[in-house]
């Protein structure tokens, strides 16, 4: 992976690699299909940047009130070295967490760089994992690699208890209602939650122990029902574990994508960035909504070449593989001779075609089958 | 190796059986055997049966389908041609010739007219309909694919019961939304297993270690793709089994690839790359094709229980969707006629000599829940004592690549194990090793 | 979907204008329903920041809290909301109509009317939902009172939100899922849950087509979002700046107005969508089976209304009993909903044609007066010949039923190059001879299918307290806590 590091960041121009989070890692999971974003996330180019430079600003804009009560509520969990939190995972999630020493990592000397922070996540995390105290760990710097660049990860909170294993802690501000929250927010909290664990894991093997001391349970920590008490509860994130690995490792393997782009190819803001982003192939689909910075970019990049996949991912799967409106319809009518290949599919939308018609027709005259 | 493995495959599960047969005289309210493919889960329940019915105990029996009813009745039956036997079914049922083959069978409508048998069988639905009568036992089977509102509705006729099932093999679905009761120890949508043991934690659990149906060949792959925390193993040794192709061949795409899978119990007939409709007609008559192609080459199946010419009968078509069903059966044709094709739903629990496999999917511009779900892939590639021939676009790889992994996820829901996309690339892994590209 | 949903997508991309999937309207449309377009503060679960709701399309209520994180004022809301929900309850109670007496001697009514709630979207659905749970178990004296009317409110959007899970109930219907049931965009799922731009693809305003309408749609400035999310950049630089005043102001009466007038902006532009989406709805006929589903409706509401005096609140999660009767009547419903759709509407019926399960054509031969005399009695046995281009995928043994007249019975024979041979069974009268009309003469179109309505029975619970070990036992009975009544709602 070191070898394709320069071609990267070559890529990016003179702007400085974007930091990776456990969001825009997490992220890497939603398409990993499409060439385009692969190439960007792995070369760290700032997607928003560039999306507002091609005039698609992405439409991800935070209300205030979500940012007040999101904060608001961290700080009232961590209030007090962590008591809330503390008392949570003693009584709600059955954590025999006895004696515990609480560490805020965040506090030391003010203004040091992430290495040095990160230096001493890692000294603590030794001690700890050397001895048996319970250690709950505030505002700890992870690190983990992405495609040759290092990206700093902070967890809300490590506990660690006496049956030697550590838990990562996910603070959110959704609620949870007689037991049940948003699926796709739960999801999202579990994907962030797993490159946590992957990230502690790593630095556990590092320090010459079992990577398995990281559970893969972790504990997420909302607001319960209408009112501001935090709630804990266990999850388990063994499955987004294995794709966030394994995304991970597809990551590293950007070097075909390099090898096949055009020499001199960068992303830096100017002139010539349409063209630099329109030779890299996207995969769009209606789901990039929710995830990419560059998503209304390529989707008026595929409703402008009349490509199917812009009406749905099931849409394109039931045309068999038709890529164009144009094409699918041209078939349905019968103006387009269907080469062998489609020949079936041609057949199946010229009697979808037909049985519509029919239908239609029968309605217009008044009738009903 | 743990203990259970040192022991001779027939005495390992012969241990785990006698196991079982002791802990329902130990006075559990519960007892539940795991079985992996053609683990034997028939003859334990029938063995279950007589030792119960041995002991005096009313026993009622509940299976999910007619026709499982029908194959316990012929077992128990035969091994037991004195037991008396009720088989309560609806108004609609027409008795088989291998029920009425059984005087010691009754069949009857209504629960009270078997009020002297000592094992009385029905369906699930059957029993759901009764609104007394009480039996000191039940067996139920295939208990991993009755869902548990199910088992609600026929729990009150029983005190004690032993579950049996494979865990690996489809979980119970329903056309409705269900999200309303994810997270609750009772969701209707889990499987009776596992509202089971949400409810009675401590209730046995055991696990049959030895697949007999499958060969050297299979149990390895399958135990690693479907069953990766308990796996099980093959109950004949390499060479115990093989198919013998008495017809030469062509030298055809075809014929090399039934020889791979009659050499090796495997073959992955790959077509070219392409996006296709669920009914690939390519595809469809390749799998048609390849099942007819086998019957000609006049296989014959050596084994452990002797040598036997595999027929028509002995081979079975399985793929995902209905109509991909009822193409291949269009394409089948005359030649092809006594050939059992179905999809994965019906093929639970069935056992051939060799299979044919569309694979989900082959073809596929983007996997769905559907496509990938790990039990689906389970039943296709573990219903053959000898080989399994699978047919798939090539591309499938690289469909899994890139596939987005984003499920939503619900508070409280045991995660699913394995993954489906997991599963998906072992199989594929190992299918690699035994590809033959289409002529 | 399938090829026919997706062919329509694909035709209303290339057509820029939003194609029909249904040529009946397939929902019961009130004559008064009561219009609702709530948004909740955002990063809260269910704090309500105001609601737009009436049943004149002319003059719309707009009931807002100035300061939503302010318990006192939120209660307030509830029960200003629950004023106006419970009159339209209230304007729905009187007429019934007898159905005799039941198995215990009861008088038995089905109310004539029910009160219909339109709501933009799904998102509003579960903001009801949340909002029925968090009062539906407030007190009415004690500590924590409420006004009577919250409770109430609360029990009645926990049952519009449960009803809304109904397969073919119109109690609470969604209008981008109801527009989507009846026509199909040029874009994805995801972009028709924008309201104004699935009404800008049916029906798009001069001079624009349905993609330019659909673009203006998704600019919130222009075209604010349905709810109940609220667009963020109203929130950063409107509604805050506008609650800072009101909080400034010692909630001065004119900063109210001015949190209210930001508010109204917000939402008039869906008030109108919602009522141009009830024209488009009605310009269709209703389908054949609306009226019976409607039926079911009432039923529902007729009994949720006469026994809402002596009953609790509902719980807060299903027992295993309620659940699994519930899911089974879910299950039943949405069974008889996609074969009735079918049955109303030969646009839906394409679909089982395309599927192979029904096929359609001319009657071009057979014997329409052939009595089968190989038992002990002749019976009336018609042959039909069906001329069809469908790709029929029934086996002869089929059991199949006319679409038009879904009681004439038959089975296929056979499926050849020349049609498919269909022998009727039932419903051509008594006698030997076939009732008037009743079969169907060559030259005639005809549509047959195996789908039947109601294939799905009733089924058989246990009562709650014998509910069975393996489901953890009979559950503690449901009794309302001081806890549950005291809840924070903050």
């Amino acid at each position: 992976m070191t070898d394709t590091a320069p071609a990267l960041d070559r890529l990016r121009g003179d702007a400085p690699p974007r930091n990776h989070d456990a969001r825009t890692i997490a992220a890497l999971t939603a398409n990993p299909g499409c060439a385009r974003r692969g190439l960007m996330d792995a070369a760290g180019v700032d997607k928003d940047a560039v999306a507002r430079h091609l005039g698609f600003p992405a439409p991800f804009g935070q209300s205030q009130f979500a940012i007040t009560r999101g904060n608001g509520f961290e700080q009232q969990v961590k209030e007090n070295g962590c008591a809330e939190l503390l008392t949570l995972l003693r009584e709600r999630a059955g954590l025999d967490v006895a004696e515990v020493a609480y560490d805020d990592l965040e506090v030391v000397a003010g203004g040091e760089g992430r290495e040095l922070r990160h230096a001493r996540t890692r000294a603590l995390l030794g001690r700890a994992l050397d001895g048996d105290a319970g250690t709950l760990f505030d505002h700890p710097l992870l690190k983990l690699d992405i495609a040759g660049q290092p990206a700093y990860l902070e967890p809300d909170v490590i506990a660690f208890q006496l049956a030697g294993r550590f838990h990562v802690v996910e603070i959110k501000s959704f609620a949870v209602i007689d037991g049940q929250a948003e699926p796709e927010q739960v999801a999202a909290a579990a994907r962030q939650a797993a490159v946590y664990v992957l990230a502690l894991r790593r630095l556990v093997a590092e320090l010459g122990h079992d990577p398995a001391r990281v559970s893969h349970e972790v504990f997420l920590v909302c607001p319960e029902n209408f009112s501001n008490r935090p709630t804990a509860t266990a999850l388990d994130v063994r499955p987004q574990l294995a794709t966030v690995e394994r995304q991970l490792a597809r990551l590293t393997r950007v070097d075909r994508l390099v090898e096949a782009l055009p020499d001199g190819l960068t992303f830096a803001l100017g002139e010539e960035l349409p063209e630099t982003v329109r030779a890299v192939e996207a995969r769009y689909a209606p789901e990039c909504m929710a995830s990419c910075e560059m998503a209304i970019f390529c989707r008026d990049e595929a409703r402008a070449c009349g490509a199917t996949g812009v009406l749905g991912r099931s849409v394109r799967d039931d045309l068999g593989g038709v890529d164009s409106v144009a094409a699918a319809l041209e078939l349905a009518d019968g103006t387009r001779e269907a080469p062998p290949e489609l020949a079936e599919l041609a057949g199946q939308l010229r009697t979808a075609a037909r049985l519509r018609a029919e239908a239609l027709q029968l309605a217009a005259a008044g009738g009903v089958a | 190796m743990t203990a259970a493995d040192a022991l001779a495959p027939g005495d390992a599960a012969e241990a785990v059986v006698a196991a079982v047969l002791a802990d329902l005289g130990r006075g559990h309210r519960g007892v539940i055997v795991d079985s992996p493919p053609g683990a034997g889960k028939s003859t334990l329940v029938v063995r279950a049966t007589a030792h119960l019915a041995a002991a005096g105990d009313r026993l009622m029996i509940v299976a999910q389908t007619n026709e499982q009813v029908d194959d316990l009745i012929e077992r128990i039956a035969a091994k037991h041609p004195h037991l008396g036997v009720g088989r309560l079914s609806a108004a609609t049922y027409a008795p088989s010739a291998r029920v009425l083959a059984h005087p010691q069978v009754r069949v009857a409508q209504k629960a009270d007219d078997l009020a002297e048998q000592p094992v009385v069988i029905a369906t699930a639905a059957k029993w759901a309909t009764l609104t007394d009568g009480s039996w000191t036992w039940a067996i139920v089977d295939e208990a991993y694919q009755m869902r548990s509102d199910m088992l609600l509705r026929i729990a009150g006729r029983f005190d004690k019961a032993l579950f049996v099932g494979d865990p690996g093999q489809l979980d119970p679905f329903s056309t409705v939304e269900v999200e309303r009761w994810a997270g609750l120890t009772w969701d209707p949508m889990r499987s009776a297993v596992s509202v089971l043991l949400a409810h009675n934690p401590d209730l046995p659990v055991h696990r049959l270690p030895v697949s007999w149906r499958l060969p050297a060949s299979a149990a390895p792959v399958v135990a690693r793709a479907f069953y990766p925390f308990t796996g099980f193993r093959s109950g004949t040794g390499p060479g115990d089994r093989r198919l013998e192709l008495r017809a030469g061949g062509m030298g055809t795409a075809h014929d090399r690839a039934l020889e791979e899978a009659a050499a090796s119990g495997w073959a992955l007939y790959e077509l070219p790359a392409r996006h296709t409709l669920r009914t690939d007609a390519e595809a469809v008559r390749a799998t048609a094709a390849l099942a007819v192609r086998l019957l000609q080459r006049g296989p014959v199946a050596h084994s452990e229980q002797g040598s036997a010419e595999v027929g028509a009968d002995r081979i079975a078509i399985g793929a995902a969707h209905r109509d991909q069903v009822a193409a291949i059966r269009a394409a089948l044709g005359e030649e092809g006629a006594g050939i059992t094709v179905d999809t994965a739903n019906r093929l639970q629990g069935r056992e051939y000599d060799v299979t044919v496999v569309l694979h989900p999917l082959s073809g596929r511009r983007d996997a769905t829940a559907f496509h990938l779900e790990a039990g689906r892939l389970c039943v296709l590639t573990s219903r053959h004592r000898h080989a399994c021939v699978v047919v798939a676009r090539a591309g499938i790889p690289e469909l899994l690549d890139a596939h987005p992994s984003t499920e939503p996820v619900r508070l409280g829901v045991p995660v699913k194990f394995p993954d489906g996309w997991e599963a998906n690339q072992a199989v594929l892994a190992h299918l690699a090793e035994h590809r033959v590209a289409a002529g | 979907m399938s090829v026919l949903t997706s062919l329509a997508q694909v035709q209303a991309a290339a057509a820029g204008v939003a194609q029909p999937v249904a040529t009946v309207r397939h929902c019961h449309l009130a004559a008064a329903p009561l219009v609702m377009v709530p948004l909740k503060m955002a990063g809260e679960a269910a704090a309500p920041l105001a609601v737009m709701l009436g049943s004149d399309r002319a003059a719309p209520e707009l009931l807002a809290v100035p300061q939503p994180r302010n318990r006192d004022l939120r209660f307030a809301f509830a029960a200003e909301f629950a004023k106006l929900v419970l009159e339209h309850v209230a304007a729905n109670v009187g007429a019934a109509e007898s159905l005799g007496e039941g198995k215990d001697g009861e008088e038995r009514v089905r109310y004539t009317e029910a009160p219909q709630i339109l709501l933009p979207n799904r998102g509003g659905v579960g903001f009801l939902r949340l909002l029925g749970r968090s009062t539906r178990f407030r007190r009415t004296e004690g500590p924590y009172a409420v006004e009577p009317a919250v409770p109430a409110l609360g029990r009645w959007l926990t049952w519009y939100a449960d009803r809304h899970d109904r397969p073919g109930s119109s109690l609470l219907l969604t209008m981008t899922e109801t527009l989507r049931l009846h026509w199909a965009t040029g874009q994805s799922s995801l972009e028709d849950g924008n309201l104004a731009a699935l009404v800008g693809w049916i029906d798009p305003p001069d001079g624009l087509d349905g993609p330019a309408a659909a673009r203006r749609a998704e600019d919130p400035v222009a075209s604010p979002p349905a709810g109940p999310a609220t667009d963020p950049t109203f929130d950063n630089e409107v509604l805050a700046p506008a609650i800072a005043a009101y909080d400034g102001a010692g909630r001065d009466p004119r900063a109210e107005e001015r949190v209210r007038d930001a508010l109204r902006g917000q939402l008039a532009p869906t008030w109108d969508l919602m009522w141009r989406s009830v024209d488009l709805l009605r310009t269709l006929p209703e389908g054949g089976s609306v009226a019976r589903r409607w039926e079911r409706d009432r039923d529902g509401f007729t009994w949720f209304h006469r026994s809402f005096a002596e009953s609790l609140p509902q719980p807060r999660r299903d027992i295993a009993v309620r659940a699994a009767r519930r899911l089974h009547d879910l299950e039943r419903a949405q069974d008889a909903y996609e074969a009735q759709r079918a049955f109303d509407d030969p646009l839906v019926m394409i679909e089982h044609r395309l599927n192979g399960l029904a096929f359609g054509g001319v009657v071009v031969g057979g014997d329409p007066a052939r009595l089968d005399e190989s038992g002990k009695r002749p019976k009336l046995r018609p042959h039909l010949l069906v001329a069809t281009g469908d790709p029929v995928r029934l086996d002869p043994g089929a059991t199949v039923v006319n679409a038009a007249r879904p009681g004439l019975k038959g089975r296929v024979l056979e499926v050849g190059a020349d049609g498919v041979l269909v022998e009727l069974t039932g419903g051509m009268g008594r006698g030997l001879v076939p009732a008037a009309g009743s079969v169907p003469q060559v030259g005639e179109r005809v549509v047959f299918t195996s789908l039947t309505e109601g294939s799905f029975g009733p089924a058989r619970f246990p009562e709650a307290e014998d509910t069975p070990w393996t489901h953890g036992g009979p559950p503690a009975e449901y009794v309302p806590t001081d806890e549950d009544a005291q809840e924070d709602w903050s």
